[in-house]
């Protein structure tokens, strides 16, 4: 069900809403004041309460990450903010960044207190130099003000943040690529164990967050935890709250939207976006960031089991489900960053398989075999069934490289360059198939409505 | 020839290394403030990052090779990059990129003749919702038609020559 509500974005549009003085009159540095007077565990007990899942792609509940950090007798904890934000269709972190900077810090101060850091690290990519600016602005403006420093809000809790840049890398947002490109190295995955929390920044214990992630904690503590996590339809699913959504392609109104949780696609498509550009109809929709399998307006759902997350949706369009971590899941795609990117019958397929083909080509940081022979690969087969060269054994093909990738890989990336993979030639294997038959003919030759 | 800051930017280093609890962390800072400066990571500018960082060379020339944003030889003095990835692609990247080739008289990846101007394709700005959109130099160009972006190159092509 569409929701709006402003928590996030309370102080967008409000004039110089990054300066300290907005932030304080829309309530800013309260929830850490708060924190501050709490003992950690507290802290975390709310953001589990909360429901409050990554908000970067992945998923996974905030609090129990938060509950692996152990302290270490003579090392420091750190606390990583992750805003390499850079997974195609996704812009929502920028806004945060840009537009209520303090937010993010207030967030910072919360969530080191509660994992035990004296400093944060936030890992902004380098092409977003107003962001940069803004929260270096945002530091200078809490560090003069006490907020950030020796003894802020006079807890005797010393604690500060740096803005640290990449350099153009997409693979930098896979946390543990991000710890070796902020300690100073090529940003190649780790593996794991160790994780992070265990041995992390410069070999210490470290949590990694999304930006957004964080953002959402001052208002968990304003709120409560409990009444944090109800604002959602999937409260019950364990994914609570109130999160940004992101659409953009073929829509009226492409932009960031705030609702609660429960948000389906047709809200997003639809009511928020102002439905498809005139003239077309919605051919595909990928929900959040182009690692995420496409959907098809047709598809409906198939959950008769009623212990199936689901089966509140049986038979009814894919398009109706809330957008969540698990119902995503379950429907075989994700809702990674909740940001679509919306396809219209103008828009050749095979064309958008090949672009985010390329991208994956080009972003891999080659350190696995399987990864970086495999999408050079699939994009060379793609490109030869855009030239009207391929043939259909090769269409078969893809699937075998794409299942090669997919668990064979150090990182995640292997999975998010075969999943679009996968559910293209699961989606468009007609489209593809005729595409390949007629050398190209049957395209719409075009990306642009 | 050796590479060394200017003062101001030295004072600037300074601050960059007082972030990180060892040198290493302040490699990558340390080269965007000398790219800054010098325009492209010469030879010269790994040795001096690598002397002050402490580490190799071959390290830092790693570093240099793995990242797309540090250019490896002399650029334009204006960058350009268009993004051509999906959420821009369906918006019309193509014919920005195409037009600013025409109106550039180069190729995506190449240096007009006079030095002015470097055009780049960028993979994915996170600006989907505001596509098309190029990167001039610092600057985010959003919502792109091709008057608008004949008014950005006109202003790059007559302007900044002292």
């Amino acid at each position: 069900m569409l929701k709006q509500v402003r928590n996030l974005t309370r102080s967008y549009g409000v004039p110089e809403s990054w300066t300290l003085r907005v932030s304080r009159e829309q309530g800013g540095y309260e929830s850490a004041r708060k924190a501050y007077a709490w003992p950690a565990q507290q802290i975390i007990d709310e953001v589990k309460k909360a429901n409050l899942r990554g908000r970067g792609g992945a998923g996974f509940p905030a609090g129990v990450k938060w509950s692996f950090m152990r302290p270490h007798p003579t090392l420091p904890a750190y606390l990583v903010v992750n805003a390499d934000e850079g997974e195609p269709g996704t812009f929502k972190d920028r806004t945060i960044m840009e537009l209520d900077p303090h937010r993010l810090i207030e967030g910072c101060m919360i969530a080191a207190r509660a994992i035990g850091a004296h400093a944060a690290y936030i890992y902004v990519r380098h092409e977003l130099h107003l962001a940069k600016e803004r929260l270096w602005g945002a530091i200078r403006e809490a560090r003069d003000a006490g907020l950030l420093g020796e003894n802020p809000l006079g807890s005797g809790w010393a604690m500060d943040v740096q803005v640290h840049t990449g350099a153009g890398a997409y693979i930098c947002g896979e946390e543990t690529a991000l710890l070796n490109s902020l300690e100073g190295r090529r940003g190649e995955p780790r593996i794991r164990p160790p994780f992070p929390a265990q041995a992390g920044l410069f070999g210490c214990p470290t949590t990694v967050n999304n930006v957004e992630t964080i953002a959402s904690t001052p208002t968990i503590l304003e709120l409560g935890g409990e009444a944090f996590s109800r604002l959602s339809d999937l409260h019950h699913l364990g994914d609570g709250g109130c999160r940004l959504f992101g659409l953009s392609g073929h829509v009226q109104r492409p932009g960031v939207y705030e609702a609660c949780i429960g948000l389906t696609l047709r809200d997003l498509i639809y009511e928020l976006g102002g439905g498809m550009l005139p003239g077309t109809k919605l051919l595909g929709v990928i929900p959040g960031g182009s690692s995420c399998p496409v959907l098809r307006p047709e598809e409906t759902v198939d959950a008769p089991d009623q212990k199936s997350v689901l089966h509140p949706w049986h038979g009814m369009s894919v398009l109706d489900v809330p957008i969540g971590v698990d119902t995503m899941r379950e429907l075989g795609t994700m809702a990674g960053t909740t940001c679509a990117i919306v396809l219209s019958d103008r828009a050749c397929p095979a064309l958008a398989l090949q672009n985010i083909m390329r991208f994956y080509r080009h972003e891999s940081c080659g350190q696995c075999t399987p990864c970086r022979e495999g999408t050079g690969w699939m994009e060379r087969i793609v490109d030869k069934i855009v030239a009207g060269t391929a043939t259909i054994e090769e269409l078969d093909m893809l699937y075998g490289i794409a299942s090669n990738v997919m668990g064979n890989t150090i990182c995640a990336f292997g999975e998010g360059a075969s999943m679009p993979m996968l559910g293209f030639l699961r989606k468009f294997r007609k489209e593809l198939e005729q595409h390949v038959r007629t050398g190209g003919k049957s395209s719409t030759g075009r990306l642009n409505a | 020839m050796s590479f060394a800051l200017t003062p101001e930017r030295q004072r600037e280093a300074e601050e960059i290394f007082s972030r990180y609890p060892n040198k290493l962390a302040a490699c990558i800072p340390l080269l965007h403030l000398c790219q800054e400066q010098h325009g492209w990571v010469s030879s010269e500018v790994i040795d001096f990052v690598a002397d002050r960082c402490e580490v190799t060379t071959a390290h830092v020339q790693g570093v240099v090779t793995f990242y797309s944003l540090f250019n490896q030889q002399p650029v334009g003095r204006h960058q350009i990059w268009v993004c051509r990835t999906l959420s821009c692609a369906l918006g019309g990247a193509g014919e920005i990129l195409r037009h600013c080739e025409k109106r550039l008289g180069i190729r995506a990846g190449e240096t007009t003749p006079d030095g002015r101007v470097t055009l780049r394709t960028a993979e994915c700005l996170a600006a989907c919702g505001q596509g098309p959109v190029m990167q001039v130099d610092k600057t985010y160009h959003e919502h792109l038609t091709i008057e608008q972006v004949d008014r950005i190159l006109d202003g790059l092509l007559a302007g900044d020559e002292k």
